[in-house]
């Protein structure tokens, strides 16, 4: 199946079964390796990116409806020039331990601030629900919070 | 005299048609009402199901499974029945069943409003619940019946995908029960 869409604002055409997951359209046909796969079961986070402004688990997300989507990965959340607010956070905070959950984490707290410009612990609990196996949460929450500051 | 007579027989004679066929209107009345009941019990098999219970809860956590858990990654109904702000249904829920995730979709996956909590209900609660029209939606009858029959997201139901089971009745039993529970007079009681 032929499917249009946008990736970080680039026109793309892929040739791909229709329930091909779309994240591995992007890793795989792409070659865009920054979105990870983690539980392959939507219950991880790791794989999210933005599809018309939500996050969304690529891992669940079959290729045919991402027709005509504008679509964000974790290489479109930047700019050549400038660092978004929360990867900007995210070194100042020394977040990432093995980092293999963050470009995830990133792409969810990016859509939170987007909602919700100033979350506060309640809510950012409520809406992160990404999983990080090395249990940086404590210095997330604070990145989080000091993104909010940055933006 | 004579007439007086025929008068009263007459009288007599109507009066006892009447209540024959009084009766017979009551007798039919009532075997409709207990139809309609016996189809309502079928549709309740259904309605209590995971199924279809599992997004009716009365609280703001969808359940998940056979053994309706509570919905992990402690996700919540939020202000559109459609999840939390950054937290939607549709970060995970497509339109169809995902064979790759094994996680369910069908198109408007969201949770029922809290008008239309069913856990915790009886029988009768959810009868009296799915008929008021303050609690349903503002659906009359026959829409009732529409969204029993023909609504995607209940379709779904008997499409649940890969380790869920199946409600007891299948689809056209469960329309069929729908439709002479209505026709017969929607009793819940």
């Amino acid at each position: 199946m032929k499917i249009d869409f946008t990736v970080n604002g680039n026109p793309q055409t892929v040739d791909v079964p229709e329930n091909m997951p779309l994240l591995w359209v992007i890793r795989d046909v792409l070659d865009m390796k920054g979105t990870k796969f983690g539980c392959g079961q939507a219950a991880c986070g790791s794989c999210t990116i933005h599809i018309d402004g939500d996050a969304v688990r690529s891992c669940s997300f079959a290729a045919q409806y991402a027709q005509n989507k504008h679509i964000t990965t974790i290489e479109g959340l930047s700019t050549a020039e400038k660092l978004h607010p929360v990867q900007q956070a995210w070194i100042e905070e020394i977040v990432p331990q093995c980092g293999y959950c963050q470009p995830g984490f990133m792409m969810s707290v990016a859509n939170l601030l987007d909602k919700i410009p100033n979350p506060t612990d309640e809510e950012i609990d409520d809406y992160i629900t990404n999983i990080c196996r090395c249990g940086t949460y404590y210095r997330m929450r604070k990145a989080i919070h000091r993104a909010v500051q940055l933006k | 005299m004579k007439k007086i007579y025929s008068i009263a027989f007459l009288v007599i004679v109507s009066i006892i048609l009447i209540s024959i066929s009084s009766f017979q209107i009551q007798n039919e009345s009532s075997l409709k009402k207990e139809k309609s009941l016996a189809s309502f019990k079928q549709m309740l098999t259904v309605i209590k199901h995971p199924r279809c219970m599992n997004c009716h809860p009365s609280d703001d956590s969808p359940r998940q499974g056979d053994d309706r858990h509570v919905h992990l990654f402690n996700v919540q109904r939020g202000n559109d029945n459609e999840g939390l702000a950054a937290m939607r249904c549709n970060a995970c829920h497509q339109k169809t069943n995902n064979p790759y995730s094994n996680v369910p979709g069908a198109p408007k996956w969201h949770l029922a409003p809290i008008g239309m909590a069913w856990q915790g209900l009886t029988d009768e609660q959810i009868g009296e619940s799915i008929l008021n029209e303050k609690t349903n939606g503002g659906k009359n009858l026959e829409e009732l019946v529409h969204h029993m029959t023909e609504d995607t997201l209940v379709l779904w139901a008997w499409n649940p995908g890969k380790g869920r089971a199946l409600p007891p009745l299948n689809q056209a039993q469960f329309a069929k029960a729908v439709k002479d529970w209505a026709e017969n007079g929607a009793v819940v009681k």
